[in-house]
């Protein structure tokens, strides 16, 4: 028995493709989805409501969101656990801009560039400090919410314009949220950026062996210093979301964040040693957490019970894998 | 003394008495050993949680659960205390070991049988263990007033003129110097921590040793949940919430690599002890405690800075104790 871990598969077109599809990872969490899709329709009868269904969208995708820049993070070998502490940075600073009079596209705007500049902040510490991530964003953790805690105190921020709550409230269509479409635009572009460019090649590349992607010309520093500004300006984003569906900043808003962001991206098939994984499987896995969450809240059961099941459900998730695995090795 | 000064450990402790001296030109009672001896005390569940987690980022694993398991035996602890005050303390001490080594073993078997990552097991069972711990308790609180005075007044009698508590932080450091220094499962773990392919070569069982880490880790996290429980006296599903990653905190600024093989028990109880100097200064020189969390995220970012640099320099810590022999 040794730490040595076995070669990673790699997929590629060489494979054959259905034999692939069926025992894909993916594959995998379409089952999962789909299990807990009956058994929450069967556990309530209020599920299966267009506007239930619509409500179930807001458990997964202002963490969705993240979770698809910290999937290509996480792919290239880095971490970033500040995002929730970003979260509640911006929302911060929107709150002090509100003090100040400002219109919803000035707080989108300040939203935005806070995350993006705290992002930038720690790919600044990795990169060109060559720092572990998971310590440094341990670090801006406490840091950017620490700034939230010294400038709120223990008072809220209230008072946002009406038309602010749109982006966290709004409907675009009928039952679909203006955060559903927002989740599944980002799902398109993150899985063209990560399966379709070279840039996503590069990331892959990253994390499958830093030191020969660094010798076949790939700026490794350059390429990890994007992806954190990528999870910071997502958390940005989901800033803004989260503000304005509560309406209100407090320094503790988006408390915990960061681990259910990683409990999806894992979930999600992305190996947390990089260089494998998915957008599609991160898309499956934020619909799973949403669904256990939603489905249990139904049953009114408490959020703190809930996150047993999601706990379970990563555990298992990852183990059933090795032990199919090891029990067909043993045959 | 150029030797001396390659060590971490001095540095950080210089970093401590300077912190001590500037705290003192404001407030001269805190230099006061009567204060000092109050502030080791009140770090000292800090210490202990940072050496389990010490032992654990040797070996390149990481534990997150340490806080959840923390409270789960601490809620554990406090309802069998509830419920039949006259089980002795130190029975009830041992109960919330074997507690705690289960929850350890836990992870430890998940780790070393399935080789799931260790930052992915402790995930899961972060949250599972905090919920667990919702399940048993069915959410209600244990208060100071269902808790036996013995409960709670045990880690708080002073032992020559010593509280209990910081008699039980210093004997913990104890053992675990031993293990680090003299034994041949801490020569392991740092060898794992050093070079995992190498370490089996040499004959090193990497998945039991971990297994071994995880049931240390959770030992040391059952521990502390009855010394934070009678401290704190309640045990509620709140306890330790978020605070796995002040130990790592604590852990990374005593130069403890989150890669694996470097650190020592000097450098994790200083660590602790600094994060503890930073809190416990905070209200006596009428800063905000709202300044706590972006002072000690600064002096992570700091450490870990120096850290890098170091590391450059002065090689494994193997290496380096090769060097001087």
């Amino acid at each position: 028995m040794t730490d040595v871990p076995a070669p990673r598969h790699i997929p590629d077109r060489l494979d054959k493709p259905l034999r692939s599809a069926i025992f894909s990872w993916e594959a995998l969490l379409v089952v999962v989805a789909v299990a807990i899709f009956v058994i929450n329709s069967f556990a309530s009868p209020y599920f299966l409501d267009p506007y239930s269904l619509s409500d179930l969208t807001f458990n997964f995708t202002e963490k969705g969101l993240i979770a698809f820049a910290m999937a290509m993070l996480i792919i290239s070998g880095e971490i970033d656990l500040s995002v929730a502490a970003i979260i509640a940075l911006a929302s911060t600073m929107m709150g002090m801009a509100v003090q100040a009079g400002a219109d919803s596209p000035t707080l989108v705007l300040i939203g935005i560039v806070v995350g993006l500049g705290c992002g930038a902040f720690n790919g600044l510490l990795v990169t060109r400090l060559g720092l572990p991530s998971i310590v440094v964003t341990i670090g801006t953790m406490s840091l950017f919410r620490g700034i939230a805690f010294i400038i709120l105190g223990d008072q809220a921020y209230k008072g946002y314009p009406e038309s602010f709550a749109f982006f966290g409230q709004g409907y675009v269509w009928w039952v679909v949220s203006f955060e559903l479409v927002l989740f599944l635009i980002a799902a398109v572009v993150y899985w063209f950026l990560l399966h379709r460019t070279s840039f996503g090649r590069r990331v892959f590349a990253i994390g499958n062996n830093p030191v020969a992607a660094q010798f076949s010309g790939v700026r490794v520093g350059r390429t990890k210093f994007i992806l954190f500004c990528l999870t910071g300006l997502m958390s940005g984003i989901a800033s803004v979301l989260i503000t304005s569906r509560l309406g209100s900043t407090r320094p503790s808003i988006a408390q915990g964040y960061e681990l259910e962001v990683i409990t999806m991206v894992v979930l999600g098939g992305v190996s947390i040693l990089g260089g494998a994984g998915s957008i599609l499987g991160v898309v499956l896995a934020a619909f799973i957490m949403g669904l256990v969450t939603f489905g249990l809240g139904l049953l009114n059961v408490p959020g703190i019970v809930m996150s047993i099941f999601i706990g379970l459900l990563l555990i298992i998730v990852i183990a059933l894998p090795i032990v199919w695995r090891r029990l067909r090795g043993a045959r | 003394m150029k030797a001396l000064l390659k060590y971490r450990e001095i540095w950080l402790a210089a970093a401590i008495v300077v912190l001590i001296g500037l705290i003192s030109t404001r407030f001269p009672a805190f230099a006061d050993p009567g204060n000092l001896r109050q502030v080791f005390n009140d770090t000292s569940i800090l210490m202990i949680l940072a050496l389990g987690q010490m032992v654990v980022i040797l070996t390149r694993s990481i534990d997150l659960s340490m806080a959840s398991n923390l409270c789960f035996t601490g809620m554990v602890v406090a309802m069998l205390n509830a419920a039949h005050p006259a089980i002795p303390i130190p029975l009830l001490i041992v109960i919330a070991l074997l507690v705690g080594l289960v929850l350890g073993a836990i992870n430890g078997l998940l780790v070393w049988r399935l080789n799931i990552p260790s930052i992915v097991v402790t995930l899961g069972t972060l949250t599972i263990y905090r919920g667990a711990t919702f399940v048993l308790s069915g959410g209600a609180w244990v208060n100071a007033d269902k808790m036996s005075p013995d409960f709670i007044g045990f880690q708080r009698a002073a032992l020559l003129g010593i509280p209990v508590l910081s008699w039980i932080a210093i004997l913990v450091i104890v053992l675990f110097f031993i293990l680090m220094t003299r034994t041949a499962l801490g020569r392991s773990i740092y060898a794992i921590g050093v070079n995992p392919t190498a370490s089996v070569y040499a004959g090193i069982d990497v998945g039991r040793t971990k297994f071994i880490v995880f049931c240390i880790s959770g030992m040391i996290g059952g521990l502390s949940g009855y010394l934070w429980i009678s401290r704190y006296v309640i045990a509620s599903v709140e306890v330790a919430n978020g605070y796995e990653l002040n130990i790592i905190a604590a852990c990374v600024i005593g130069g403890i690599s989150i890669a694996g093989g470097i650190g020592s028990v000097g450098g994790a109880v200083l660590g602790a002890l600094f994060l503890g100097i930073i809190s416990n200064a905070l209200p006596v020189i009428n800063i905000s405690p709202f300044w706590q969390m972006a002072i000690s995220g600064s002096a992570i970012i700091l450490a870990v800075v120096l850290n890098a640099r170091g590391e450059r320099q002065q090689g494994r810590i193997i290496l380096r104790k090769v060097e001087v022999a």
